[in-house]
């Protein structure tokens, strides 16, 4: 083990030690030790004792196994406390620690080549989300944080159930209207903007720096001109879209019509290919992988167009719209629905086009690399 | 003149002027619907084109406003007006200005930190990097309102809660940037330094910071720029007190074109005059750490 990996378990250990002998948390007013809740005691002790007997051979499964027993005690027993004491927190920390080296020794063995890295290696991220979800959980309903200051996951998930309708509305009108035909149009006007300047040198040298500097510029800020111009609903907002979409793809496009080399297009000349043959047989493909940067960017840029265009003005249904009242009305646990919602909307979309991507792309180092 | 010369200056201008051209005939054909209605309820019937289109081009409250009278409300607002007005674009530009800077200095901290964490340790890589990149898909400007009012909620008002979108937008591009730059010196440059029996910390302030700092500012280019955007979208949702995104705000609620419009184009010399001052950092680091021109 390195010596990090062993501070980490030295330090889980000791505070699995000290959880058996402060008090845990307080129940109908009284302060109760650790053995209160037998699995809580139970998992400290065993959690010491596979500390102690692998030592050295600990395995990622092992300390994988304590961090989720650990997690699933801690999160049980807090419908049953009134407020946590030391002890709660420690089994956090220890639970925490025992995660973190969980990570560790995987990575160790990922590197060592003892198991496979495209097998395993995606269970690092995701213990990682798991576990800020069930601090998150432990520290808003364990420590008292008032729900106005941060919701409990848990809260969050009940109203996104229990709200579906209503989400499923806004996301129609956001994203299903403003987002994807913005984009659309977005990313297809720079496109096609991109092949026609492509030919003259001289709109491409004026067009380019113009282009990359108004990607760098706070194009939200037409937000308010464009619900000025085609008023509340989702048109304006999907002009939004298509303007900030635009530049971005524009500018990767050109730069991508630039990539192939000059031995490929003079080998085109020798087959007699036209200018359309040239584009669609070589250009057109060697620039797709800047294409698609365009894209993944935009993915992200159109969502936030449209999100906070809805704050200068919408009818009564939009993410934007609900996100803007409900933090008026205090409502925080509605807002972190439609913020959960966004962000899997968000993650969806960047995710489908990285996957058409790696479709189109498949000659490209990165994608075969792996 | 040689328009196939390598400068981009003359393309760039003629493109300029073009876009100037195409904006004033646009202002003529976007305001002309309402300048006709005015004509009529006065009962002016004998007006000349040239009175049309300069009557177009000076409206109140156009629904676009046209250059002329952009470049006026921006000279006004910053020229003539005292700077501690409330009117003065000076003033509402220092107040988002103050918000990006500390939200653009938290980030790239925050982002160095992360790319030193995740450079030197496995494991930290493995699970931190996803989720640097899924933060990124998710639309935090959509969660920017309820941090300003949930945080003046708790009494943590001003400068922080704006900082701290900025701070999001801001430290990924740092991150990224810096993750390639640490790991840019070659396994060669790597193989000396232990032969030397350098220790890691050596290793990192003689060869891997010095490495990545080119990286460091190209990055920090698209950070400030992003520290911006997050900036103002954070003075949004409290109400247009101040700040260029109060102005857009207000001129939204107002119907004032022109206010909005010159509050844009503030908003974008602002961020360009930033992008200018870390290249200028740039170049006075890099001339320092002896690199030659």
């Amino acid at each position: 083990m390195t010596p990090l990996q062993k501070a980490l378990a030295l330090l889980a250990g000791l505070a699995s030690l000290a959880t058996l002998f402060v008090p845990y948390a307080v129940v109908q007013g009284q302060p109760v030790p650790a053995w209160y809740f037998s699995p809580v005691a139970a998992l400290a002790v065993v959690t010491i004792g596979i500390l102690l007997t692998f030592r050295n051979a600990l395995r990622p499964a092992y300390c994988w196994a304590v961090a989720l027993c650990a997690a699933i005690i801690l999160l049980g027993t807090l419908s049953r406390i009134d407020k946590a004491g030391p002890g709660f927190w420690l089994v956090l920390v220890s639970g925490w620690l025992m995660a973190w080296l969980f990570a560790e020794r995987l990575a160790g063995a990922i590197r060592s080549k003892k198991v496979g890295g495209r097998a395993f290696g995606f269970l690092i991220p995701l213990t990682l989300g798991a576990a800020i979800l069930v601090i998150w959980e432990a520290v808003t309903r364990g420590g008292g944080v008032p729900t106005v200051l941060l919701p409990p996951p848990s809260s969050i998930w009940a109203r996104i159930t229990a709200s579906l309708p209503l989400l499923a509305a806004d996301f129609q009108q956001t994203f299903l209207k403003a987002v994807l035909i913005g984009y659309a149009l977005g990313c297809g006007a720079g496109f096609l903007v991109a092949i026609a300047i492509d030919r003259s040198p001289f709109l491409k040298r004026g067009l380019l720096p113009l282009g990359s500097f108004v990607s760098a510029l706070p194009m939200v800020g037409i937000a308010p001109i464009m619900v000025m111009w085609f008023g509340f609903d989702w048109p304006s907002k999907a002009a939004v879209v298509i303007i900030m979409t635009f530049f971005p793809m524009l500018v990767n496009t050109v730069a991508g019509l630039n990539a192939s080399g000059s031995m490929e297009r003079d080998m085109m000349r020798t087959y007699a290919a036209g200018y359309w043959q040239t584009l669609f047989k070589l250009r057109l493909p060697a620039a797709a992988p800047f294409i698609f940067n365009g894209l993944k960017i935009n993915s992200t840029l159109a969502l936030i167009g449209a999100i906070v265009a809805e704050f200068f003005g919408t009818p009564i249904v939009g993410m934007g719209f609900r996100i803007s009242t409900e933090v008026g009305k205090m409502n925080v646990d509605m807002v972190w629905a439609e913020i959960a919602m966004a962000a899997l909307a968000g993650s969806l979309f960047y995710g489908i086009v990285t996957l058409v991507e790696r479709g189109v792309t498949f000659w490209h180092p990165s994608v075969r690399g792996g | 003149m040689n328009l196939r010369g390598a400068g981009s200056a003359v393309p760039v201008t003629i493109v300029l002027l073009a876009i100037l051209v195409i904006w004033y005939a646009a202002t003529i054909w976007l305001n002309a619907p309402w300048q006709l209605d005015m004509y009529q309820r006065n009962h002016v019937t004998a007006w000349s084109p040239t009175q049309f289109v300069t009557d177009t081009w000076n409206q109140d409250r156009p629904v676009l406003p046209s250059p002329h009278q952009v470049a006026v409300e921006l000279w006004k607002t910053t020229a003539v007006v005292a700077v501690s007005s409330k009117k003065s674009l000076i003033y509402h530009a220092w107040v988002t200005l103050s918000a990006t800077l500390l939200g653009f200095a938290m980030g790239s901290v925050l982002g160095i930190l992360l790319a030193v964490f995740i450079v030197h340790n496995n494991a930290m890589d493995r699970s931190l990097m996803p989720w640097i990149v899924a933060s990124q898909t998710v639309p935090i400007l959509a969660i920017a309102p309820m941090i300003i009012v949930v945080l003046n909620a708790v009494n943590i008002t001003g400068l922080l809660p704006k900082s701290l979108i900025s701070t999001y937008l801001s430290f990924f591009p740092v991150v990224v940037g810096m993750v390639k730059g640490l790991r840019s010196p070659e396994q060669l440059q790597l193989d000396l330094m232990h032969t030397y029996n350098a220790s890691r910390l050596q290793t990192f302030f003689k060869l891997r910071w010095p490495t990545a700092l080119p990286y460091l500012f190209t990055s920090m280019k698209i950070a400030v720029a992003a520290s911006l955007v997050g900036a103002i979208v954070g003075e949004l949702p409290t109400g247009a007190v101040a700040g260029l995104g109060a102005r857009l705000l207000g001129g939204s609620y107002y119907g004032q074109t022109v206010q909005i419009w010159s509050a844009l184009f503030a908003a974008s010399i602002l961020a360009g005059l930033l992008v200018i001052a870390v290249g200028i950092v740039e170049r006075l680091v890099v001339r320092r750490m002896g690199a030659r021109p």
